[in-house]
């Protein structure tokens, strides 16, 4: 099957007052009609902006697209004029947030957001439109649609407004759904029941999806593959199984064992990973992991290593085959 | 690190502890028109050198216990002895040697550290309000003992909060609430704010100190993996009330409480096998109102095998098996 979308060699830059900000380092990766993947990693690491990059959704300045490609169904997103990308985006690619009460606007109903995209993206007329919203709430499962098309963000709880987030996100039968950290801001009952509700909906719609992450547990049971961003580059793509049972760079060896399981009596101290993540403002020359990385030699702080295979799709960023410990 | 020395002797005791927050109405003459029940009758003890989690979601009441109990809001009834001291009895001089040796580690690092002081007069505050050491020279030498004790060093010292990043931040909300030198410390969310390489950091930090100055935690989180790991009991709370209380491997491995239940079974495990495979008790609904909670038990209403007798009466608080406490008729 070839890829809907197709991102290559992605570059974006920030200029701010202390200097160029390095938040996404030449990524490039494809998602395949259908499958989920996620995007892992931790704060400042780039998963969100690397994102909003093909979106069109960085501001210009002080953002800056440095180089790249992101071709979906044959078009490349980066070089859209802004009237094309609308087309796209939140029709064709649509996106939910992190934060359902600050991206819902607080001073308008939730129908007027909802029939919002429905109107513009498929010319629906309001009458239409509105059923179709009632149509859409109660598919992400909130009860009394009708009633509750009148409401206002405020009034829904954070899982309910999570809820109308997707409603509105499905609402023209996105063939992507780009999700950042979803359920992040939502306790864990929430959050499974959000995380049910999106597999569902993936099952029903038959879309792709990306989903952005710094929880290794929420993807283990959601995602088809796995890439693990650091510092902006993508050290290690694989298959979700191959991930968690035989992680191949350093640093996701490294985060699996600085996490708890509850599933598991505790056998041992957690592993911590030293210091702190790198100041993005300097330009990035050698591997970013190595000044954290119990593997690193010589080697590591004088170049950094591009991604390639270690296995049929599995591919890492690093000098270091951590299983022997030696280079590769 | 199993091994850790358990005294038998609670330093903790809680006893029906309750804390409701009233509603009021009008801006002159203002007046009550009802209460927020946030925490409505809850007991524990926590053992000397032992460390108690106490899980639950957001509103359950979790962090209005662990600052009631600390005398950060008055509490509305119960009785809370903190080493043998009635700490909400306590006045003046009195009061301030119970805070001496009950201190609180903040869940946001950025907001409970002053952002116009120094490291210096942050950490030495306790030592000049306890009148600790006798000057200012005297001060900072214990500050820079306590910045090593916790992973910074002198160099640190004289900068600003917001030169740190959030672990070492929470680092130096670590030093401040050891230079009383405390027997207890509530730990109120200390990691959730932090990224998962960070987190290990500070719970081994958290750890070590325990094993090396005979510390006893109240753990406050969310975040069930890691009460799991960190903690010897484990209380859950629902809605203003403790729900479960038991060693932290007989509650995950036999939980008997249904919200228990459901509770773990939504913990994201990183195993894609266990994952795809494992059984889940998806909730429905939310968390009801703290200010007018279900008759009854409270949980009744999202309660998967709930049946007539739990929306009229309220469970009783059973031990089940030796030290694992339930409030369930069903159990």
């Amino acid at each position: 099957m070839p890829p809907i979308l197709e991102v290559t060699n992605l570059k974006t830059h920030f200029n701010t007052p202390e200097g160029i900000v390095y938040a996404v380092n030449g990524i490039s990766y494809h998602l395949k009609e259908g499958e989920t993947l996620a995007v892992v990693g931790e704060s400042g690491c780039g998963k969100s902006v690397s994102m909003m990059s093909i979106l069109g959704l960085i501001p210009i300045p002080p953002g800056k697209i440095v180089s790249g490609s992101a071709v979906y169904w044959g078009k490349d997103l980066l070089h859209m004029s802004e009237k094309e990308l609308g087309q796209v985006r939140g029709k064709e690619i649509a996106m939910i947030f992190q934060d359902p009460m600050t991206s819902l606007n607080p001073v308008l109903t939730v129908k007027r957001q909802i029939t919002e995209s429905l109107q513009v993206h498929i010319g629906m007329k309001p009458n239409q439109a509105a059923d179709r919203a009632v149509q859409l709430l109660e598919m992400v499962g909130i009860p009394d649609p009708k009633r509750r098309l009148s409401d206002y963000p405020h009034q829904f709880s954070g899982g309910m407004r999570q809820r109308v987030m997707i409603a509105m996100a499905l609402a023209c039968n996105p063939s992507v759904l780009i999700a950042d950290e979803p359920t992040t801001a939502l306790d864990v009952t929430i959050q499974a029941q959000i995380i049910e509700l999106v597999i569902q909906m993936r099952q029903q719609l038959g879309m792709a999806m990306i989903w952005i992450t710094h929880d290794l547990g929420v993807v283990a049971g959601l995602a088809d593959r796995v890439m693990v961003m650091y510092a902006g580059f993508i050290v290690e793509k694989a298959v979700v199984d191959d991930l968690y049972v035989d992680p191949r760079h350093p640093y996701t060896l490294a985060l699996l064992s600085a996490l708890p399981r509850a599933d598991r009596r505790r056998d041992r101290r957690l592993k911590s990973i030293p210091g702190a993540p790198p100041n993005l403002l300097a330009e990035p020359k050698s591997c970013p992991f190595a000044p954290r990385c119990e593997y690193s030699f010589e080697h590591c702080r004088v170049e950094n290593p591009i991604l390639n295979s270690v296995v049929d799709g599995h591919e890492i960023a690093c000098w270091v085959d951590v299983r022997t410990g030696a280079a590769r | 690190m199993n091994d850790r020395i358990s005294f038998s002797e609670p330093l903790v005791v809680v006893e029906n502890l309750v804390k409701h927050f009233p509603i009021t109405q009008g801006i002159i003459l203002q007046r009550v028109v009802g209460q927020v029940k946030a925490v409505d009758g809850v007991s524990f003890s926590i053992m000397k050198g032992d460390t108690l989690g106490l899980v639950g979601e957001s509103g359950c009441g979790k962090t209005t216990v662990g600052r009631t109990l600390l005398s950060l809001y008055p509490l509305t009834s119960g009785r809370v002895t903190i080493d043998n001291r009635e700490i909400h009895k306590a006045r003046g001089r009195e009061l301030l040697a119970i805070r001496r040796k009950a201190q609180i580690i903040f869940q946001d690092p950025y907001a409970s550290l002053n952002p116009r002081w120094t490291v210096n007069s942050i950490v030495s505050e306790p030592l000049r309000v306890h009148g600790l050491r006798q000057n200012a020279r005297e001060r900072s030498q214990r500050v820079v003992e306590l910045l090593e004790l916790v992973g910074l060093n002198a160099r640190h010292i004289n900068r600003f909060p917001h030169e740190f990043s959030g672990g070492q931040r929470q680092r130096i909300g670590v030093a401040r609430a050891l230079a009383s030198e405390p027997l207890f410390i509530v730990c109120d969310e200390p990691i959730s704010a932090l990224d998962v390489s960070i987190q290990a950091q500070v719970v081994n930090l958290l750890e070590d100190l325990q094993d090396r100055l005979e510390l006893t935690y109240l753990f406050i989180a969310h975040d069930l993996s890691m009460v799991r790991h960190i903690c010897d009991r484990v209380a859950v709370m629902y809605l203003g009330v403790i729900v479960e209380l038991a060693d932290r491997n007989d509650l995950y491995e036999n939980p008997l409480h249904p919200y228990t239940q459901a509770l773990l079974s939504a913990v994201p495990i990183p195993d894609p096998q266990k994952s795809r495979t494992r059984q889940r008790v998806i909730l429905t609904g939310d968390v009801p109102s703290p200010i007018n909670p279900p008759s009854g038990c409270r949980f009744h209403p999202r309660c998967p095998i709930a049946r007539a007798h739990c929306s009229e009466l309220v469970p009783e608080w059973r031990e089940i098996t030796p030290n694992h406490w339930v409030a369930c008729h069903e159990v």
